[in-house]
């Protein structure tokens, strides 16, 4: 995967890189919003990173140029204002995601993969399958092998998320944003007993787990035979 | 600034001159209309009476020729307030009449005119004014009759005088009044704007005076008094923030820093170094919540966040919220219980949620778990919304320790957390950023014993469509 981080502090940046460059994908740096214009325009990105506040051009207008340039490279935001308005405004100017600093490596790698994976992947399928897992998005059915599995609306949306992103890191932070649409960090991790309860209806009794905690980052549904 | 070039300046002051200066022109154009009109009066008066009297004489004339007119002339001269004749030969001597000496050629002119004279009782006095009317009669002789203006001018002097006095009187009622209004509102202002000062200089607790007589001063000062209450509560606010950071983001930065040393003192491996760095991000992780819940806090109490409301209904935040929070509830032995009816509310929905989602976090944190009702059916917490009146009330109620009166005050502010509570996580912050969450939509927080237990409400304005 091929990234441009357009970040003008050089440590920030050049950490990124680094960290970036350790789990295999390549990162171009950028210090002020013309450079990382530029660089957007002319390279073939998978996925931009662009601080809000930058020297010459800020982060929302390098974005809404690309945009007005017809380039639809996905873009994350990050920037120093976490609050809901500012997200909002980010993402009207054409970015794809929004991640609040300080943020951990492990939470902004899991976004910007599935923005990567958001571009070149398939469209909008209406049946998600993991191994024997299927999650047909228009009927609401969940079945394992030939099991029917009965989920709360909210359980099936939260399976439904994380087997669009199947594969993937999907952190707590992406969950509580994706499926219930909230932006604020619950002081206990309720997020966790959500994932068990899920996890105890569609890997109990079954030999192989699907659902899988990943240390220090989220979850991932992945078929483990593979 | 002089105590006079300050008077000059004073908008009361100002207004009341442009007023006088209005209200004399007022006075002198009345007067001089009157005056004018009472002239013209006189004057028609005059000329009718004037009229009257020749063509009467000429008719004399006509009748009897001269000798009958001279001895009229002369019966009429002899009369007290006589009017003025003088009868002449066509050679232009005097024949008959009053009137002792006339400015040459007046008689040469037939017709109207205004001229001085003198009457013949007395050559000594000054020259008067009359109006006169000369007409020449059949066969040369010239007859003039006329009166005196005396009456006339003396009137118009009458009222001329009148007019200077009364907007001489004007000016200076008018000017005393300006003073007067404006030194009062001056002395109030400059009140005012002493204790602006003092303000300026540091003090927030000065208030500026109240006449007490309910007019635009006393409004006007009230309202700026109502803000400097708001900003000093602001101030004051801030101060605590500060404060608190200092000191509470403090001790763990201290911890961190403790950590990551004796890491490096004593950590000989990667394993060690490895467990020391985890638990250093771990306690970073805590610092950028507490931040960030600081953060809010400081929004939802400056009122920026007011941009971002919409009308919704608080009941399906009760909902929503509890779905977040049942399983978490469960594991803990505790049943979520939801009873909520329709409660419209303005506002803005992600922090009315994580406001009851702070509620709903303590009311787990801190209930007993299973086995406190002796019954074993499992404690509940019970969160609910609905309407009362012009008031929506989302409350969350719990079967835990609850809060001793004396110390609810006290829990909302930033960073208290009771004794028995040090020992479990959290930042301390839960209660104030639904407390600050509450004012911000012109509600409150209300804690409330639940008996046992806590029962925490949510009391907002309704929205009415």
């Amino acid at each position: 995967m091929r990234l441009l981080i357009i970040e003008d502090d050089r440590d920030v940046a050049s950490y990124l890189a680094k960290a970036f460059s350790e789990v295999g994908h390549v990162a171009d740096v950028a210090a002020d919003g013309e450079d990382g214009l530029n660089l957007a325009l002319e390279g073939s990105y998978d996925v931009l990173i662009v601080d809000r506040m930058l020297p010459k051009l800020d982060g929302l207008s390098v974005i809404g140029k690309l945009r007005a340039a017809a380039v639809a490279t996905p873009a994350l935001i990050l920037s120093a204002l976490g609050q809901v308005d500012d997200r909002v405004k980010g993402l009207r100017a054409g970015g794809d995601d929004y991640l609040a600093k300080p943020y951990a490596f492990s939470e902004l790698l899991a976004r910007v993969e599935v923005l990567a994976r958001r571009r070149v992947g398939p469209g909008e399928e209406t049946v998600y399958r993991v191994a024997d897992l299927e999650l047909d998005r228009l009927s609401h059915r969940v079945t394992r092998g030939k099991e029917e599995i009965v989920l709360q609306p909210r359980e099936f949306r939260l399976l439904e998320y994380l087997m669009k992103h199947a594969g993937q890191v999907v952190t707590r932070t992406m969950l509580l944003e994706n499926v219930w649409d909230y932006h604020f960090d619950p002081q206990t991790n309720v997020i966790d007993v959500h994932i068990s309860r899920l996890r105890s209806k569609i890997d109990k009794g079954f030999s192989q787990p699907l659902l899988h905690t990943v240390r220090g980052a989220g979850y991932m549904v992945r078929d483990g035979a593979r | 600034m002089t105590a006079l070039a300050k008077l000059f300046r004073a908008t009361a002051f100002r207004l009341t001159l442009v007023y006088l200066l209005v209200f004399a022109l007022f006075a002198a154009f009345l007067l001089g209309y009157f005056a004018l009109n009472t002239r013209r009066l006189i004057t028609e008066e005059i000329t009718s009476t004037v009229d009257a009297e020749i063509t009467g004489l000429a008719e004399q004339y006509n009748q009897g020729g001269i000798r009958r007119l001279v001895f009229v002339i002369e019966t009429r001269s002899r009369r007290p307030g006589s009017s003025l004749y003088l009868v002449t030969t066509p050679s232009g001597e005097g024949l008959a009449g009053n009137i002792g000496s006339l400015v040459p050629g007046v008689l040469a002119k037939p017709g109207w005119m205004e001229t001085a004279y003198r009457r013949l009782e007395d050559p000594e006095t000054a020259e008067h004014h009359a109006l006169v009317r000369v007409l020449q009669l059949p066969g040369g002789f010239r007859l003039l009759v006329g009166r005196d203006l005396e009456e006339r001018e003396r009137l118009f002097d009458i009222i001329a005088t009148a007019g200077r006095w009364s907007v001489a009187i004007v000016i200076i009622l008018g000017v005393a009044g300006g003073v007067f209004v404006s030194k009062r509102v001056l002395n109030r202002v400059d009140a005012m704007t002493l204790t602006a000062q003092t303000i300026m200089a540091g003090d927030l607790s000065e208030r500026l005076p109240i006449a007490g007589s309910g007019d635009e001063l006393d409004r006007l000062a009230s309202n700026l008094n109502a803000m400097l209450e708001r900003i000093e509560a602001l101030m004051r606010g801030l101060k605590e923030v500060s404060d608190n950071v200092a000191h509470d983001l403090r001790t763990p930065l201290t911890r961190l820093r403790n950590r990551a040393e004796e890491a490096l003192r004593t950590s000989k491996d990667e394993p060690g170094y490895r467990s020391a760095l985890e638990a250093t991000i771990e306690e970073s992780d805590g610092l950028i919540g507490t931040f960030n819940a600081l953060l809010m806090i400081a929004r939802a109490e400056s009122g920026e966040a007011r941009e971002n409301m919409s009308e919704f209904d608080a009941a399906e935040v009760a909902q929503d919220v509890s779905e977040l929070y049942e399983p978490l509830a469960d594991t803990k032995g505790l049943a979520l219980r939801v009873e909520a009816t329709p409660a419209p509310v303005k506002g803005n929905r992600e922090l009315v949620s994580q406001a009851l989602a702070n509620l709903v976090d303590n009311a787990i944190k801190y209930a007993e778990p299973q086995g406190h009702a002796a019954n074993g059916t499992p404690a509940e917490i019970v969160v609910t919304a609905g309407s009362e009146g012009d008031r929506i009330k989302l409350a969350v109620r719990d079967g835990g320790p609850g809060i001793p009166e004396a110390d609810r005050e006290h829990v909302i502010e930033r960073f208290v957390r009771l004794e028995r509570s040090r020992t479990k996580p959290g930042s301390g912050l839960g209660l104030s950023l639904a407390a600050a969450v509450a004012r911000l939509h012109g509600g409150e927080l209300k804690l409330e014993d639940n008996a046992p237990g806590l029962k925490a409400v949510l009391d907002l304005p309704r929205f009415a469509a």
